[in-house]
Formats: structure tokens, C-alpha cells, sequence
């Protein structure tokens, strides 16, 4: 990424001040923005969060619905975690089918749920074979200033603790009733995802667009909250040394702990 | 999800020592095979079978970038692209690249990049292609070995070869290369690339549920596997260029450079000298 001329020029600049051990906008290297996140903002889906990390900005939304299990997984609920990047969110961005980035994002966030088994998903089942609950997390990124997997991953954690699923019927026939009543879906962990960049020597984490940009490279540890791993993903053309990982991992551990109480703030 | 399994498993075993599906130690690689240049097409090629694994890579170029919007001015571009056969899985897949395929694409490319050297090669592509044949888990660890001597044999330089291997948590016992089964009922999966030569961790992921502690062990005995395919790897290419089983390298030169190609040997001469 930091191949155009502007950017290489904004690198330097970046890594000069991190050299002092401060950031651009005044930051520590390890502190994030500041956290805003509001849940049940919507009507019309079960579960709903907003997040705003800085002038990140995303909405999750969760909807609980009917469909088809896997072939082999016939009484297990399904689980989809979607993530787009909608052309409001930067100049950059266009309409079209999901980036390489979108789709990363999207699976990295889901990859910390489904590890952490933040949903019994063998509980949702209705006709085996036939019917199971489906729970869509789409992730709806309305302005980007870097670090979306962790908005993402708070917001998503925000949305599922607070959705009012519905309850279902199954008919002795067979058929598939959405009654009135409606339950908190029941998750069996926290999981928050922390992604820690490196730039230069420095790691820091909740990098802005600009630090984004020019970036070697990053670490996303989901971490649950008994201190647990659950996902790893590292991205980026460079390499890390395993004293690197272990510092990164030590950091994920800290940080997550802090956001999850924030996420789960409006419960 | 691994839950129940867990509890199938261990109730399966009621006696003896603990062991795993194939009867390896928690340390051992599955048998691991690889060849090079097996396309005679591609600019360099490689087969890896690890495991049941079957795996061939091609890599073409470098060469000119099509569509040129991607290419950079003063860099050149590795693409990567891991795809499955669709009689690779069961039950079959269908053809079309998934989001899965599109990611290790995306983590694949990441874990090679840092050995090579792109700033050589402005407006260009390096093209890997992985093609899977057959998938018995960690096919995108296979695909990085495969890849590696794949580039080596298309003689491009390279700071080093990349070896890859995962390690993860099984039954509650940590052990190295998991295999499909292990993959997908074991508690965990931590995919691994290393550079050997200058200790950097280039391909790092995990999905599971596992301590910290648990978690560095895993990337250090994947690190341990990393080393053991290293060897494996260019015990391949000294094969394909005739050198002998066993004859000790005279001199610190990774076995890239000293099997290139005449037509190819400039730019490794050129690289060699910055």
C-alpha cells in the first residue's frame, strides 16, 4: 500500500513522530480512540449496534430468520457474517461485489465468533434436516478511518448480547411459526478481536487510515474472556519475529478486556 | 462444535496410551514429498504430496502485469491465487472460487512476498498458481511449500525459502501438521510460515480455543515442523538439478542461486550483489 508517492512521503512522517513515542493525533502507541457504541438502534432487526471508534464508523446489524442447514450439519443453525464496504464510507470505495479486504474482514470477524462457540449453534436447530434458525451479522461500515476489524468485532459482540431473538413454533405438521415472544439469544462467550500494526519498529494499536496505509503489517488476535485465544489472523508483506508475536498476543490480552466492557456497556 | 466430538473420541479410547488418528508422534510431519519442475510450461513448477495432500503449483513470470491498473511503478506485484479442484473435497465443490479461496489467497501471498525481492521487478507480476488436487487439511501450508520451490525453480531470487506447517490441539494434546480429521474436530489450527534464515514468522493464523501459553507453544512447534520441511524442500530442488542425495553445499548459498537456469542466472547474479 505505501507504493504511492504521497504516502511514502506521509510514512516518514508518521514514523518520525513514532519515533518519539507519540502519534500523529496525539496518542499513546497502545491507546485507542475513543469508543462509542450504542445498541438497539434499530427496529426492524433483531439485534443492532452502532460503533464509532474516532471517526470510524459502523453499524452492525443482526437478524435472526429461517433457512436451510448444511448437508452435514442437519439440526445445527447457521451462523453468515457478511461485511460491506459501502461507497459512503470513503472516496475510495466503490459499488460493486465485496473486495479482497471486505471479504478478510468479514471472515476474520467471523472467525473469532464461531471459535470462541459464541452461540450453541446445535440449539437452533427446528426440522432436522429440513428447517434451522439462521443468524446474519452484516457489518455495515459508513465511514472508514482505519481499524474496522476491532469496530467490527465490538459491534458485532454489542449486537448479538442485545438482539431479542424470536421464538419459533414447529407445528406438529411440520410448519414454522415466528410467535410474538422473544428471547435473548444465549451466548456462551465474549470474544474481541485486537489488531496490533507494526510500523517500522513501532507496534501500535487502532491505526487511522493514514497509519493504515502505510503499515508493514498487522496481527488480529480475537481474544475471549476468560483470557482465551480463539483467532489469529496476520496480514501484511512482511515478517514477525515470535518475540513479536508473543508481544502482540500480550497486548491483544490487555486490550480486549478493556473494549469488551464497553461492548457489553448497553446490555 | 468439537465439543461433542470431543467427548465421542475420548470415550472411543478406553485404554492404552493416548495416539493419534495415524499413529504419529504429536511432533511428526505426515510423509511429505516434493518435486520440481513438473510443468514444462511454467517458468517454475512444483508437486508437493504432504500427506494426502496433492498439490501442484505453477509460477509464471516475472512479467508484464495484465490489467495494468494493478500493477505498480516502482515495485512489482506477487499474485498468489489458491484454488480447489472441485473433485478435491467431499462432496464436490463447486469451481468458482469461494471467500475462503479468496482469503488464503490473500494470507499465501503475504507469507511469500518477504522473500522475495519486488522492488526488482517495477510493473510486473509474479504469477503462483496452486492448484489443489486433493485436500487432507493444511492444504494452504502445503501450497506455500509447494510455492516456494516453485519460485526457487523459476529462478527467482529469494531471501529464502518459505516452509509452512501447522500445529494445533487435539484431544487436548498439542501436535505438529494436523491432518483433515485432526483439522476439523481438534480444538484448534495454527498455520504457520517461517523463514528459516532470518527467523521471521510470515504466515500466521489460528481458529480454535486455546490459552496463551497453549497458543505460543503451538506456533513454536509449528516453527519446529517449518524447520524439518525446510530440508524436505531443498532436498527437491537439489534432485531437480541433478545434484547428488546427500553432497554438502561448498558454499553459503541458498540452493536457488546455484540451480538456476543460464538464461535466468543475470538477475539472481545482479541480486546477489546489492
Amino acid at each position: 500500500m505505501s507504493n504511492t508517492i504521497v504516502s511514502r512521503l506521509k510514512r516518514k512522517k508518521i514514523l518520525d513522530v513514532l519515533a518519539t513515542g507519540k502519534r500523529m493525533d496525539g496518542r499513546e502507541l497502545l491507546q485507542y480512540r475513543d469508543w462509542d457504541i450504542k445498541t438497539n438502534l434499530l427496529f426492524k432487526s433483531e439485534g443492532s449496534a452502532e460503533v464509532r471508534l474516532g471517526k470510524t464508523r459502523v453499524v452492525v446489524g443482526v437478524k435472526v430468520d429461517v433457512g436451510h442447514p448444511f448437508e452435514d450439519t442437519p439440526d445445527a443453525g447457521v451462523m453468515m457474517v457478511n461485511a460491506e464496504y459501502t461507497p459512503v464510507a470513503h472516496p475510495t470505495w466503490e459499488p460493486g461485489p465485496p473486495s479482497e479486504d471486505a471479504i478478510e474482514l468479514a471472515r476474520v470477524v467471523d472467525r473469532g465468533l464461531r471459535a470462541a462457540e459464541i452461540i450453541d449453534m446445535e440449539k437452533l436447530g427446528l426440522v432436522s434436516g429440513e428447517k434451522v434458525q439462521m443468524i446474519f451479522v452484516d457489518l455495515y461500515v459508513l465511514n472508514y478511518d482505519g481499524n474496522l476489524i476491532d469496530a467490527c468485532s465490538a459491534g458485532a459482540l454489542a449486537a448479538l448480547t442485545t438482539a431479542e431473538a424470536p421464538i419459533f413454533k414447529v407445528s406438529d405438521d411440520g410448519k414454522i411459526e415466528k410467535t410474538d415472544k422473544t428471547e435473548k439469544l444465549k451466548l456462551r462467550a465474549n470474544p474481541i478481536a485486537v489488531t496490533v500494526c507494526k510500523i517500522g519498529d513501532s507496534l501500535i494499536v487502532d491505526p487511522t487510515f493514514d497509519e493504515e496505509e502505510v503499515k508493514d503489517g498487522r496481527i488480529t488476535i480475537t481474544v475471549d474472556e476468560n483470557g482465551n485465544l480463539n483467532a489469529i489472523q496476520k496480514r501484511g508483506p512482511i515478517g514477525f519475529t515470535v518475540d513479536e508475536i508473543k508481544k502482540c498476543i500480550n497486548i491483544a490480552s490487555e486490550k480486549a478486556a478493556e473494549i469488551r466492557a464497553i461492548a457489553l456497556a448497553g446490555e | 462444535m468439537s465439543k461433542t466430538t470431543k467427548k465421542k473420541t475420548t470415550k472411543r479410547k478406553t485404554s492404552k496410551k493416548w495416539a493419534r488418528v495415524d499413529g504419529r508422534k504429536p511432533d511428526e510431519l505426515r510423509p511429505l514429498h516434493i518435486e520440481s519442475g513438473v510443468i514444462p510450461n511454467a517458468d517454475g513448477s512444483a508437486y508437493i504430496e504432504m500427506g494426502r495432500n496433492k498439490i501442484i503449483v505453477g509460477v509464471y513470470g516475472p512479467r508484464e502485469m495484465h490489467p495494468k491498473r494493478l500493477s505498480k511503478p516502482n515495485s512489482g506485484v506477487l499474485r498468489c491465487r489458491y484454488h480447489m479442484a472441485p473433485f478435491s473435497v467431499d462432496p464436490r465443490r463447486s469451481p468458482a472460487p469461494s471467500r475462503r479461496d479468496q482469503e488464503i489467497s490473500m494470507v499465501i501471498t503475504d507469507a511469500i512476498e518477504p522473500a522475495l525481492f519486488l522492488e526488482r521487478y517495477p510493473r510486473s507480476v509474479i504469477d503462483v498458481y496452486a492448484e489443489i488436487i486433493e485436500a487432507d487439511g493444511g492444504t494452504r501450508c502445503a501450497s506455500i511449500n509447494a510455492a516456494a520451490v516453485a519460485l526457487a525453480d523459476a529462478g527467482i531470487p529469494m531471501k529464502d525459502l518459505v516452509s509452512s506447517c501447522a500445529a494445533g490441539k487435539y484431544e487436548g494434546k498439542l501436535v505438529l501438521d494436523l491432518g483433515d480429521h485432526e483439522d476439523k474436530k481438534g480444538e484448534s489450527d495454527v498455520p504457520v510460515a517461517y523463514l528459516p534464515k532470518i527467523d521471521q514468522v510470515t504466515l500466521l493464523q489460528m481458529e480454535g480455543i486455546m490459552t496463551q501459553e497453549e497458543t505460543e507453544k503451538c506456533i513454536e512447534l509449528a516453527i519446529e515442523g517449518c524447520k524439518q520441511v525446510y530440508e524436505a524442500q531443498k532436498e527437491a530442488l537439489k534432485k531437480k538439478y541433478g545434484m547428488v542425495e546427500g553432497a554438502e553445499e561448498k558454499e553459503e548459498e541458498p540452493d536457488e542461486e546455484e540451480t538456476v537456469e543460464e538464461g535466468k542466472k543475470e538477475t539472481v547474479e545482479e541480486a546477489e550483489e546489492e
